[in-house]
């Protein structure tokens, strides 16, 4: 990889989207900690190189499958801040309408059209919206984030099959943090790559630096091209971790099941502390610079904050609504 | 000597602890379940004690955690099978109705299948909202399935009694368990409006036959029949209708599969009144199979229509007001024996 050839703007661009996820979540887990949040949360904190690496390669009208971690997903394909906040308050002025929460955060218009808490559950359906894409003879691509614990489901194998035998225009981007819940890659794998799994349905496939952020984009980026001229689809394993527990209010952080020096190892490579010296050192961005885009991304989720909480609840009557078209 | 208490989750470890004990051919396995002892601690220590053969953690995979479950009774095991929300047992569906219920029939009785598939249901407002893909409540879909039983517990003595009775079973069981009712001790308003939620169990095992209901509360003016956290919130409203004159007869069913009909139409028959209050989306749900049952064997000693109090026919929406709107609240028990009884 020759960094040189990725602009100033789009690095900067980068980090920004970065640390916004990384604001936006934590101003989450302070409002859960106040108890003003009425559901489960699974925050990304940690993994936000894999969501914003993807993305950047993605355009408006490319196609997201997102998860039960899916707010970095939703950030990265240009989500608006305050309708995620306020949908996961429950707000009627959420994306969602305060009906689907922070597992079902869809947002067509920036291509957001699937977003499940049943692991494994989004991979098909990527694997329909590529059909749909082929079908329509148009140039789009679909992303499909998932977790480890998802590409042990059978809707893994067969979705990337069916990908695979119909040649279709999808991004399979594992995010591998090593855990599902409490149970730990060993226990759940006998292989050590993910990416191996590609060689038995016959698609490319990719191993990369999850905490790197230029990383992921370079190699997103040669599958998205594959993608775009017809050559298929591609898996793309990130090695990544989550710096929080499974959950907000998983006890201790996860140190119920895993090691102290492990999430402190893994915290030494927080991808917006790597990217933020990086910019800092080329001298593409000064201190004051940097302070700067951190007031700016401050206010914004300041302003979600005070949308979502300042919004309403919505009406008991919603609740007979958008069952179907029509009522 | 101190009458010792235990809550929902303790019985059911306490259960699982003992029926290891007895048996070395029981083993249990899912996700989480090993190592953390389970989501809601429903398996803590049990792989400590057990050790890591017999206490399994397994991959996201519920086919395959059914389905090994079903390989393993087949052949002299005795397995209890976890899936971690009820939710996520679509995903392994095939092997609960085609496999699992089916087995035994289609061989003309030649197998057995001993299995126990555990499984937490339900909503949790207002602890965490878990909307429509992790709140529901599925019974239905399990007593549509010819070959299974199934087994609905409310409180920490029937529920060990009963997943006892479950594990010694040589039948297929899927005992399901109402995930609020795991709270108790973790917030302790829940115990004071629900108190039955922590009780006595004794500690040496007992068992409770699967296929005989309970009746939670004895009264004269109504029957609730009432299943899960709806028996706990219709004891509380019949509690203080007492107080009004109004005397709410109150049983739980504990077992749908087999269901214990004669103790429900004995009831049926004093009051001549009845409500049946479900968390279930009202439409094919249990409480419709219960009305049927009412209305072909005691049609004549009713003295006016049943009602259903069920969760309206659409998925569990996320925001607390909605969600509250949508699972069968205090207020809304109230009205219906109220309205039953004519006041
Ligand atoms: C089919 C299914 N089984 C179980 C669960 C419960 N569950 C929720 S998240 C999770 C772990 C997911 O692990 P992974 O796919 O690696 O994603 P991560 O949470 O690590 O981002 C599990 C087991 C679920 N949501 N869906
Ligand atoms: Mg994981």
């Amino acid at each position: 990889m020759n960094p040189n050839l990725i602009s100033n703007e789009l690095l900067i661009e980068m980090y920004k989207k970065m640390l916004t996820i990384r604001r936006f979540e934590e101003k989450i887990a302070q409002l859960f900690a106040q108890g003003l949040i009425p559901g489960l949360m699974h925050l990304y904190i940690g993994e936000e190189a894999v969501a914003v690496g993807a993305c950047m390669n993605l355009r408006k009208d490319d196609y997201v499958t997102s998860t039960h971690r899916g707010h970095g997903h939703c950030i990265a394909k240009g989500g608006d801040l305050k309708k995620m906040m306020a949908e996961i308050l429950g707000k009627a002025t959420g994306y969602c309408k305060g009906k689907g929460g922070s597992m079902h955060i869809v947002a067509p218009e920036v291509g957001i059209v699937c977003c499940t808490g049943i692991a494994g559950a989004g991979i098909p359906i990527a694997v329909g919206v590529g059909l749909s894409i082929k079908l329509r003879n148009t140039d789009q691509v679909c992303a499909c984030f998932f977790g480890d614990g998802a590409s042990n489901t059978g809707a893994f194998h067969e979705g990337i099959n069916l990908a695979s035998v119909w040649r279709l225009p999808v991004i399979f981007i594992c995010e591998n943090n090593y855990y599902a819940i409490s149970v730990p890659f060993v226990k759940a794998f006998n292989i050590k790559d993910i990416a191996v799994r590609a060689q038995g349905y016959g698609i490319a496939s990719a191993i990369v630096d999850g905490m790197d952020v230029l990383a992921v984009y370079e190699e997103v980026k040669k599958a998205v091209q594959r993608a775009r001229a017809g050559m298929g689809p591609t898996l793309i394993e990130c090695k990544t971790y989550r710096f929080r527990g499974h959950h907000e209010g998983d006890p201790k952080m996860g140190l119920m099941y895993r090691s102290e020096d492990e999430l402190r190892e893994w915290m030494k490579k927080d991808p917006i502390v790597k990217l933020k010296m990086r910019l800092i050192n080329d001298g593409t961005l000064s201190e004051r610079e940097i302070n700067e885009i951190e007031k700016e991304i401050d206010a914004k989720i300041k302003e979600a904050e005070e949308f979502a909480i300042n919004s309403p609840y919505p009406p008991l009557d919603a609740v007979k609504e958008d069952l179907f078209i029509g009522g | 000597m101190e009458r010792r208490e235990l809550d929902f989750a303790e019985a059911v470890r306490e259960a699982i602890k003992q029926e290891m004990q007895r048996d070395s051919r029981i083993i249990i396995f899912g996700e989480d379940v090993g190592y953390f002892g389970g989501l809601f601690g429903c398996t803590k220590g049990l792989q400590q004690e057990f050790g890591e053969e017999r206490v399994r953690d397994t991959p996201i995979s519920e086919a395959a955690i059914i389905g090994t479950a079903i390989g393993a009774a087949l052949t002299g095991l005795r397995p209890i099978a976890e899936i971690e929300f009820i939710d996520f047992i679509g995903c392994g569906m095939d092997q609960v109705f085609n496999q699992l219920a089916k087995m035994r029939y289609m061989s003309g009785g030649q197998l057995k299948l001993p299995v126990v598939i555990r499984t937490p249901c339900g909503s949790r407002y207002p602890i965490a909202c878990g909307a429509a893909q992790h709140s529901q409540c599925l019974e239905a879909w399990f007593i549509h399935t010819p070959g299974l039983k199934v087994v609905i517990p409310s409180t920490p003595y029937d529920a060990k009694g009963l997943l006892i009775s479950s594990i010694r079973d040589d039948d297929p069981v899927l005992f399901i368990e109402h995930k609020f009712q795991y709270y108790a001790r973790r917030q302790p308003w829940i115990r004071e409006r629900y108190p039955k939620l922590i009780e006595y169990v004794p500690q040496e095992p007992y068992t409770i036959p699967l296929g005989k209901a309970d009746v939670k509360r004895d009264g004269e003016d109504v029957t609730v029949i009432a299943t899960m956290m709806m028996v706990h919130k219709s004891l509380r409203v019949s509690e203080a209708l007492e107080k009004e004159g109004i005397s709410v007869e109150v049983i739980d069913p504990r077992t749908l599969v087999p269901l214990d009909k004669d103790t429900i139409i004995k009831s049926v028959k004093k009051t001549g009144r009845v409500i049946i209050i479900t968390e279930e989306n009202l439409t094919g749900s249990v409480a419709s199979e219960i009305l049927s049952i009412i209305v072909e064997n005691a049609f004549d000693y009713l003295d006016a229509p049943i009602k259903r109090v069920c969760a309206p026919d659409v998925p569990i929406p996320y925001s607390p007001v909605l969600e509250r709107e949508v699972i069968p609240q205090e207020e809304d028990i109230e009205i219906a024996i109220k309205q039953m009884v004519g006041v």
